[in-house]
């Protein structure tokens, strides 16, 4: 089931993204966003629309990071730390933690602003520097941030973090237990990013990133402060990340440090890689095909190698070996990605020919 | 006073291997402007090797007189020539199809690398931290209350004959001279007849052979070796090369022993918990104030 209404999300993604007419696919997007948000009323498993609430998560952050490395080419390795401060941001004000109890919807925004604050504040110090050094201050970053969090244990719960938070509210409709809500609340945000994304990325600013990424000195002799529009795509890249964070937080109803290591972000670049960078279709199709893997393939694997080849296997034990050789053989083989940006492509193959 | 003095000594022992570590990235960095991340899991790797070899050798306690010598360089030769065969490796097929991609692909690939190495390991000894067999004899110095031991001393000895024998490599041979020649400009080095490929793999198999020594280093020092241990110790070196100035031996060496002080300053006065926090705050501040570190001049960006 759940195979089929990802597959069905990845075929009516490719189909909007190599549509010429914009009218066109923006029926097909806004076609295939009514069909999914209408699943819960066919699907009754809970487990799958869980499954496909992580999804549509992973597709929201995917797009964000895509803002920053995609669009910007600016490899920031720490996203999670946002994802951290969206989900903690939750965690604190909304649970019997201080007793605070601000409601989910105001929450949703004031976590956004403040991942984008954060961003900005890493961010103005070290943009100036040169793109690898950037990879490594947002990786201490990201190392960083969880730990913050863990040590201050007065606050966050330490190592066990903060549980038992609030379940949000749509006016008089509780949330409950159920993935149902969460759902339609991840599909609306889902929505929502690829909108403000696709705008972004049309406009001045969005044209900015573009010429910074292709060649940042040309790019200042136009005229264009690349510091400020650098820091504006780390901001707003920053800011669906915390978005993400917080309904990722109620979803769980626990936040911990754990759950944002240096792997998630690391997944997520991944899924920017797979699908190709900086092309809006191919994150989103990255992004549900490694969400699928992690979640749904990779925990059924070892009992599906054991029934097809009598392999007893630890599959799970090796995540990470599989995504370090995505990430390789992706970049040996295909370095656009599976579906990639036009500008990308030409630039990697033209220098692959020089 | 007695307890600072000891946390100094405990600083710089820490600060020798993250300087050999270090290094190896600097030696990359400045022939490549690559950051190589799978650097500090090869080291690591060296950790394990010279485990295997101390365990190949029967090896359980102390050890003393030639058998320890003998002991000594067979785990450190094993560690260091197995991890310069795996650096060469990496570079022949994850880096060198690259070379004309843009920056970010490269780094990408070692990031996989680094988590393919890591699983490799975590498979070939298991997820927990697997115990190192104390082979150096228990010998303290003690002067005027400051205690050192044995495998201090060799730590820091070794580093500051690698930095020797390095320095003397990349000013006074040939092949340390391409290797300047390659760093400064690919095509004009290969338009005066030198073989790129060649010089770029030498420095991948000498940052590799480096690698192996801080593994065998680590593992005798603290007795114990994990296969995650490559990522930290990676961060720390590399913060390491940068506060000296990336692409500087010198401000590699100082960059190590400072980190290595800091921490271990930072762990006695605020608790190991924050001494991570304390390590990438350095960072930041560096890069901000003095973008090219300590010991590194400014060079002016390749158009």
């Amino acid at each position: 089931m759940i195979y089929l209404l990802i597959g069905i999300a990845v075929v009516a993604t490719i189909v909007a993204g190599s549509m010429r007419s914009r009218a066109l696919s923006r029926g097909v997007a806004i076609g295939a966003l009514g069909l999914l948000a209408a699943v819960p009323l066919a699907v009754h498993d809970d487990a799958t629309i869980n499954l496909l609430a992580d999804a549509g998560l992973y597709v929201i952050l995917a797009l964000g990071l895509n803002v920053v490395v995609g669009f910007a080419g600016l490899l920031d390795l720490g996203y999670a730390a946002f994802f951290a401060i969206g989900a903690y941001t939750y965690g604190m004000l909304a649970s019997p933690q201080f007793g605070i109890h601000v409601p989910f919807w105001l929450l949703l925004f004031v976590a956004a602003l403040l991942a984008a604050l954060f961003g900005t504040v890493l961010g103005a110090p070290t943009l100036r520097l040169r793109g690898d050094y950037l990879a490594i201050v947002t990786l201490g970053f990201g190392e960083i941030v969880p730990q913050i969090f863990q040590n201050l244990t007065k606050y966050t719960g330490g190592p066990n973090g903060i549980s038992a938070l609030d379940i949000p509210r749509l006016g008089p409709y509780s949330f409950g237990l159920s993935a149902t809500p969460y759902y339609e609340v991840t599909v609306a945000l889902v929505a929502l990013t690829i909108l403000l994304v696709c705008n972004l990325r049309a406009s001045r600013l969005g044209r900015a990133w573009t010429a910074i990424r292709e060649d940042e000195l040309a790019a200042k002799h136009a005229g264009i402060d690349t510091t400020r529009t650098k820091l504006a795509a780390f901001a707003l890249g920053a800011s669906f990340s915390g978005l993400a964070g917080v309904v990722f937080a109620a979803k769980l109803s626990l936040v911990s440090p754990d759950l944002f290591q240096f792997q998630v972000s690391v997944l997520i670049v991944s899924m920017l890689v797979l699908g190709g960078m900086g092309n809006v279709a191919g994150v989103i199709v990255g992004s549900l095909v490694l969400s699928t893997v992690n979640e749904a393939i990779l925990p059924q694997a070892d009992t599906l190698a054991e029934r097809l080849f009598h392999l007893r296997v630890d599959l799970t034990a090796d995540h990470y070996f599989i995504y370090g050789a995505i990430l390789v053989a992706i970049m040996l083989l295909r370095p656009e990605g599976l579906l990639p940006n036009r500008e990308r492509r030409a630039e990697l193959h033209a220098s692959a020919d020089a | 006073m007695h307890e600072f003095v000891a946390q100094l000594i405990n600083g710089i022992s820490l600060g020798a291997i993250y300087a050999l570590v270090a290094l190896g990235y600097t030696l990359v960095y400045g022939i490549l402007e690559l950051i190589n991340f799978a650097h500090g899991d090869v080291s690591t790797f060296g950790a394990f090797v010279a485990l295997a070899v101390l365990e190949a050798l029967g090896v359980h306690g102390a050890l003393h007189g030639i058998t320890l010598v003998v002991v000594s360089f067979l785990a450190c030769g094993g560690a260091a020539l197995s991890c310069a065969v795996v650096n060469a490796g990496i570079e022949r097929l994850a880096y060198r199809p690259l070379r004309n991609a843009p920056r970010l692909a490269p780094l990408i690939t070692a990031i996989g690398v680094s988590f393919i190495l890591e699983n490799v390991m975590q498979l070939w000894r298991g997820p927990a931290p697997v115990p190192v067999p104390g082979f150096f004899p228990n010998l303290v110095l003690t002067a005027g209350g400051m205690t050192v031991t044995l495998q201090q001393i060799v730590l820091v000895g070794m580093t500051i004959a690698a930095t020797i024998v390095l320095q003397l490599v990349v000013k006074r041979t040939r092949l340390g001279m391409a290797m300047r020649a390659v760093a400064q400009d690919r095509e004009a080095a290969a338009l005066v007849g030198i073989d790129v490929n060649a010089v770029i793999a030498a420095t991948f198999v000498i940052a590799g052979l480096l690698a192996g020594i801080a593994g065998f280093a680590s593992s005798m020092y603290y007795q114990s070796t994990w296969f995650l241990n490559g990522f930290d110790a990676g961060l720390k070196a590399f913060t390491a090369a940068v506060l000296g100035g990336i692409g500087n031996l010198g401000g590699a060496v100082l960059g190590g022993f400072l980190i290595g002080i800091i921490e271990a300053l930072a762990t006695w006065q605020i608790g190991g918990q924050w001494s991570n926090v304390a390590v990438f705050a350095i960072l930041v501040g560096v890069l901000v104030v003095r973008p090219s570190g300590l010991l590194g001049e400014s060079v002016p960006e390749k158009v």
